[in-house]
């Protein structure tokens, strides 16, 4: 195992992320922050209690899965999308190092500047509402489990992206629906029967609801549902990121 | 003397059909310096990457210090330091880091005095702090060389290390590179101009279309394939070659003052000292005269035109 290349990809992946702090760090507080005044306090003071829970607290976890699933994507998906495009790439490659290493340094670091970002919302959220987790194991593991996945899938798209265009077009166009509609805001139950089957394709509703439940003991689907359904994406995406290193998918000609 | 680079029968396809090597074959001994020439397109970049791990080969295979590329890639990789031709580096990177990252990713632990000493040897001790893109493309090009070297390689690639360098930094690099043999380095290098070839290579293969024609001794090929001119300045203009001279194949130039004789200097009778005697025989008044030698460029030149 070549643990020093793990190590300076790891390390020069947070450096990047330190060097542009404020983008990396600062930009998702903010946007969570604004979140909570709008929906929280001034929409929020309308809506009475969403399945026994006040309507500013029911939305935190939800808020931290959307900034969660996006940053991992945009990291993870940055990260290797920019040395290929720069042509750095051929250092990497050039390099005895195998995909596993390569793997656990750019989605290591991808992961874990979005774990950072998790807990920093988090933190953000207790400024305004009032908080309580039922179950921190439960919560450390879906956050963890969300990360590593989901930069696993940014790190695909980074892949498999020809171009800067290419690189936003997922997570706008997929993502940013999906967890709108995964129920971030509202719980499934509010919504008509039709649309909660709808809803239910909707993998994003497995993990919030997953998520929500380790908070207040209140879910859209059983928790083990949400558990086995994060397994099964996170090892969709391994299978995919082994089957690209293996044919050199867009790496090596 | 022990191979440290063996390639065998090494083809390549792009996937758009286009078939960059063709059957390519080649020894590289361990310690001496090979330099690759041929034209834009020939496919030198395509067989480095591929030694290196960038690009899958097609067919064929390749050992380095004894290890397949592909099933002990891990061993391979080590020993090889690669300075690509494109200037690609992380702008916003500073030297110092770029390389600590480079010799770390090669599995080697951090060595601050190793790479102090390199920077150094590079002229580039006083830049270390700085960002990549406040460097000039020479400056670039030596990070490049840093970064290839910061792992230790006993084998250095160096795909146009001299494009875009001036004469001083050619000279610098084409010292660095004597001292990089003189410390057991094996160098393949790429280049188009011949004269760096001629300057510090032990032997030169020349690839065009994706063939290697041919690989030989730097001296050797120029012995076998660079006949000598002998250049005759004549006192009197001539306005043709005298009957008499017929047999030698003279060529009348320079307004009819220069005679060019050419012939080959391996052979015992050059031909020399009974030419003289029929000039003054003719009664030709002889002014001066020199003998030249083809450079590789001439010798690379006929080659390659006579393969197309
Ligand atoms: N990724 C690629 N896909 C398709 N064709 C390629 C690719 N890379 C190189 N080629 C083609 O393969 C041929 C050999 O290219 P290569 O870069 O090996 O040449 P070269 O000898 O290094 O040329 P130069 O002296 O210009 O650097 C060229 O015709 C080139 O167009
Ligand atoms: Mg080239």
């Amino acid at each position: 195992m070549n643990i020093q290349a793990v190590k300076v990809i790891y390390k020069y992946e947070m450096l990047r992320a330190w060097e542009t702090l404020l983008q990396s760090f600062a930009s998702p507080v903010i946007s969570t922050a604004l979140y909570f005044v709008v929906f929280g306090s001034a929409i929020g003071g309308r809506i009475e209690r969403v399945d026994g829970v006040a309507y500013g607290s029911f939305i935190v976890p939800g808020l931290m899965m959307l900034a969660l699933l996006t940053q991992s994507i945009a990291n993870a998906s940055f990260g290797i999308f920019f040395p290929k495009f720069t042509g750095t790439i051929y250092e990497v490659m050039s390099a005895p190092v195998s995909f596993m290493e390569i793997l656990l340094g750019y989605v290591g670091a991808a992961a874990t500047k979005s774990l950072i970002i998790g807990l920093i919302i988090l933190a953000t959220a207790g400024f305004f509402v009032p908080l309580e987790i039922a179950h921190p194991v439960w919560m450390c593991a879906f956050l963890l489990l969300t990360c590593i996945s989901f930069s696993l899938f940014g790190f695909i798209i980074g892949l498999w992206a020809k171009d800067f265009e290419k690189l936003q077009l997922i997570p706008l166009l997929v993502i940013t629906p999906l967890v709108f509609l995964g129920g971030s805001f509202y719980s499934v139950s509010m919504l008509p029967p039709t649309w909660q089957t709808v809803t239910l394709f909707n993998p994003v509703v497995y993990l919030i609801s997953g998520f929500r439940w380790s908070f207040f003991e209140v879910s859209d689907v059983s928790v083990g549902t949400s558990l086995s359904i994060v397994l099964l994406f996170l090892g969709l995406c391994l299978l995919v990121v082994w089957w690209m290193f293996r044919t050199g998918y867009r790496l090596r000609q | 003397m022990s191979s440290i680079v063996s390639v065998s029968n090494l083809s390549k396809t792009y996937a758009g059909g286009y078939r960059a090597l063709n059957d390519v074959s080649l020894e590289i001994a361990e310690g001496e310096i090979l330099a690759l020439l041929g034209p834009n397109g020939a496919g030198k970049t395509t067989l480095i990457s591929i030694v290196c791990g960038i690009v899958n080969a097609s067919e064929g295979s390749v050992r380095v210090g004894g290890y397949d590329i592909i099933k002990d890639y891990r061993r391979t990789r080590e020993l090889i330091g690669l300075v690509p031709q494109e200037l690609t580096l992380g702008h916003f990177d500073t030297v110092w880091n770029t390389l600590c990252f480079s010799r770390g990713l090669f599995g080697k632990k951090p060595d601050p005095a190793y790479l102090e000493r390199l920077l150094r040897d590079l002229s580039l001790w006083s830049k270390r702090d700085t960002e990549i893109m406040a460097l000039s493309g020479g400056m670039k090009r030596r990070v490049l060389i840093g970064k290839a070297l910061s792992h230790q390689p006993r084998v250095l690639f160096l795909d146009e290390p001299t494009a875009g360098v001036d004469v001083d930094l050619r000279k610098d690099m084409w010292g660095l590179v004597r001292g990089l043999r003189e410390s057991g380095v094996t160098i393949i290098l790429t280049t188009h101009y011949i004269e760096e070839a001629e300057e510090i290579a032990d032997r030169v293969g020349i690839i065009a279309d994706g063939r290697l024609i041919l690989v030989d001794d730097k001296q050797a090929l120029m012995q076998k394939l660079g006949r000598k001119a002998m250049i005759i300045e004549l006192e009197q203009p001539l306005a043709r070659v005298p009957d008499t001279l017929a047999v030698w194949g003279l060529e009348l130039s320079g307004d009819g003052c220069q005679l060019t004789y050419t012939y080959d200097p391996r052979s015992a009778r050059t031909g020399i000292p009974g030419l003289l005697q029929a000039i003054s025989e003719a009664g030709l008044l002889l002014k001066d005269f020199k003998t030249t030698q083809s450079s590789l460029e001439e010798i690379f030149v006929g080659l390659v035109k006579g393969k197309a």
